[in-house]
């Protein structure tokens, strides 16, 4: 035991020595945090616009200003013909052009239907059918606006959803990212800094040293471990401290239990970077890979940007396997949710798992290693 | 010119020799490609939804069918109490609880307007308000269909058939045409931006890595005392690999017609062209990265976290517009996004050199400025 305690101590003699590195391993995590905070959303609140109306009359007029009016639309260009869009959609210019035709306001009145064309930029679906609502809910606004006529029977039935946005009312994107980000950053932090502590005893030699002597190998691992979990403690806190004062993301649910699975998933994150440095011979060779292996799918496939369930089955297999994937989901459902164990607890349980079989492989490398 | 050759030729060997390497680089991004395309999707199909119908009339049932026969939507579970619908949803199992209220039909009828409180699980942000629009979409068209009379069932109950009137269109006809990607599919929208994605990791990490390698084994040191000059040297250095990028470019752009079925609207050789100058960008940003580093791992750390920034402000995951004002105005210096955007207007909308040359502008001259950077901070003697 006065071993074990020895590296550690041993362990936050380096870290104390070296401040620059300790004070990045703590800031990096808030600054990227700020960073992508403001970046990564996928609000749609400015959508640029162009009309085709070549004939302007009362009723085009009208229609033209419920768009300017609804707060989302900024029309960027009116023109006369329908060939004029295509360089405006080709450079981005435009996302959405409304086009009308001549005779508008006179066919409104007649019983034959006035004809309205809205194109949109479907090159990214999903803002695409969000544009689309938007400026169908434009034109349902206007058409009931509309005196009552034998065109339109004012009786016609309507079903009235009364929608209620659970859990993020306002749907903002910082309130469903944030908590995705910080499971992010914590993995790059954690792989980084188990890196550093281990890679170092190799290149100076020491670690032959460490395995020569008394300790066993689960020593050697939590002496590691330990003071860079306290580090990454402290930046969990840090960032969670951030995502409530700047980005104002709504903490319903229990700190301690936040805290808790917070510190759990930075000990899988480290015990994975210590799995692959110990198992690393050809440094070159083993950090190519893992960051190829790392750094996308930890994008992709941890929910934090793109939702696990629109993934086909087998992807959704393979993100069983993502610490972030869990991690996420317990962070949204701590903080947004306010749930706590009693629905959090399978999630739990897979991190802490994956925990328990990364350490004892680990442990094992460091084993065979010895022979 | 000779030295220059001499020296790439030297680089191929080496990159050749080392098969592992070799194949890392060729196929790990291929397979990334393959795999990670279908992951990138906010599309949204089979949403869980529970449904509380206290109305229990026909036109109550008649909208759960709709619902459920709409293809968007799972029925997971019809309770006639909401709680447990709320209870699912803190689980997590259910997006969206669905309340047909009592007297729904008879609410209907009288005043012909009925009221459904749909609760949607917004913790997925975007994802939430598709499925608000989908919903309001069924709604819609059910709202539509008893209108026009095209439900029998419902004219029998309601007894008077001609109360809304006879089957007719609205005073407005309005079209809807989505451009470019019409059968909305998310794939043919994330490939183009993910090779550029891959192309920027390899190209970036190869060359950072490269240079600290030599300085590591001293081998750099033998390279200063050799005749060649700095601009040789980096030209030497950065040749095969940006030959690699290329060859990466034309597997995913296979990759991506044969099996992703990504549309080729624009011109072929456009975007190597493009693609060309942008590679001297990401090479010579890992250059840059080689020169103020020591070791190999820094290197790659360094590397690292710059691509990680560069990649997630790049509007390759989510759209720039959405960004903060000022993180868009910071990206302008980011030359991911402007590749990202180039392939994406190539390949998708076929635009031709007029509509790319803004972002193509800003691409040429930070090439030309990072290259400059490279080669002053590239020093022959040993500090």
């Amino acid at each position: 035991m006065t071993s074990l305690r020895g590296l550690i101590h041993k362990e936050w003699l380096h870290i104390r020595r070296d401040r620059r590195t300790a004070a990045v391993l703590v800031a990096l995590p808030v600054v990227q945090v700020l960073l992508f905070g403001y970046a990564i959303r996928t609000d749609v609140d400015d959508v640029r616009l162009a009309v085709v109306d070549p004939a302007p009359d009362p009723a085009t007029i009208a229609l033209r200003n419920r768009f300017a009016s609804a707060g989302v639309f900024r029309n960027v260009a009116v023109v006369q013909r329908t060939e004029e869009l295509e360089p405006l959609f080709g450079s981005g210019a435009a996302q959405q052009a409304i086009v009308f035709y001549p005779g508008f306001a006179q066919d409104l009145g007649q019983c034959v239907p006035a004809k309205l064309l809205i194109i949109t930029d479907a090159t990214e679906p999903n803002t695409a059918s969000l544009l689309q609502s938007y400026a169908q809910a434009v034109v349902d606004g206007y058409v009931r606006s509309l005196p009552t006529s034998h065109a339109r029977p004012a009786a016609a039935p309507r079903i009235v959803p009364q929608v209620r946005m659970r859990f993020n009312p306002t749907r903002e994107s910082s309130n469903l990212f944030v908590p995705g980000l910080i499971a992010f950053v914590l993995t790059i932090i954690s792989s980084l800094m188990t890196a550093i502590s281990l890679t170092r005893e190799k290149e100076t030699g020491t670690m032959e040293a460490l395995l020569v002597s008394p300790l066993r190998p689960w020593e050697i691992i939590v002496g590691k471990v330990t003071p860079y979990l306290a580090i990454g403690f402290v930046s969990v806190v840090a960032v969670l401290i951030e995502a409530l004062l700047v980005f104002h993301v709504p903490l319903r649910g229990s700190v301690v239990l936040l805290l808790f699975e917070g510190g759990l998933y930075i000990l899988v994150s480290l015990a994975f970077g210590i799995l692959i440095s110990a198992r690393t011979s050809s440094q070159r060779l083993a950090m190519m890979g893992t960051l190829l292996a790392t750094m996308l799918p930890n994008v992709l496939l941890s929910g934090f940007i793109f939702p696990v369930e629109s993934m086909p089955w087998a992807l959704q297999v393979i993100a069983y396997a993502i610490p972030g994937r869990w991690f996420v989901t317990i962070a949204r459902g701590i903080m947004l949710k306010g749930v706590g164990l009693e629905y959090l607890w399978p999630q739990t349980l897979f991190l802490a798992s994956i925990a328990a079989v990364l350490l004892t492989a680990s442990v094992g490398s460091f084993n065979e290693r010895l022979e | 010119m000779r030295r220059i050759l001499y020296l790439t030729q030297a680089e191929v060997l080496h990159i050749v020799r080392d098969r592992i390497l070799l194949a890392q680089v060729l196929i790990v991004p291929v397979v990334q490609l393959l795999i990670l395309s279908n992951a990138a999707t906010f599309e949204i199909h089979n949403t869980p939804i529970h449904i509380v119908d206290l109305d229990r009339t026909i036109v109550s049932r008649g909208l759960v069918s709709h619902l459920a026969a709409n293809g968007h939507f799972r029925i997971v579970e019809a309770t006639p109490s909401a709680d447990r619908g709320d209870q699912g949803m803190s689980r997590g199992n259910v997006s969206m609880v669905v309340v047909i209220p009592r007297h729904f039909e008879a609410s209907l009828v009288r005043t012909g307007v009925g009221q459904v409180q749909l609760s949607v699980n917004a913790e997925k942000g975007s994802a939430a308000g598709i499925v608000q629009s989908y919903a309001a979409q069924v709604l819609n068209q059910y709202a539509n269909e008893l209108a026009s009379g095209r439900r029998p069932l419902y004219r029998q109950f309601s007894g008077d058939s001609t109360r809304w009137g006879p089957p007719q269109a609205g005073p407005l006809e309005v079209r809807v045409r989505p451009r470019y990607n019409e059968t909305q599919n998310y794939k043919h929208y994330m490939v183009p931006g993910i090779l550029v994605g891959l192309m920027t990791i390899i190209g970036t990490l190869l060359s950072a890595q490269n240079i600290a390698r030599e300085k590591e084994l001293g081998t750099l040191e033998q390279l200063n005392v050799t005749p060649i000059t700095r601009g040789q040297f980096i030209i030497a250095k950065l040749l095969p690999f940006w030959v690699l990028g290329l060859v990466e470019l034309s597997l995913g752009l296979v990759v991506g017609v044969l099996v992703f079925g990504i549309p080729v609207r624009g011109s072929v050789p456009l975007l190597y062209g493009v693609a060309a100058i942008y590679l001297t960008v990401a090479l010579g940003i890992g250059l840059w990265i080689s020169s103020l580093v020591e070791t190999q791992q820094q290197a790659m750390f360094v590397t690292f976290f710059i691509v990680i920034i560069y990649l997630l402000m790049s509007g390759l995951f989510t759209p720039i517009d959405s960004m903060a004002p000022w993180v868009r105005n910071v990206t302008q210096g980011n030359p991911v996004r402007h590749f990202v955007t180039i392939s994406r207007a190539i390949l998708m909308k076929g635009a031709g050199p007029a509509e790319i040359a803004q972002p193509f502008l800003i691409l040429a001259v930070s090439s030309l400025v990072i290259l400059a950077v490279a080669v002053r901070q590239y020093r022959k003697s040993a500090s």
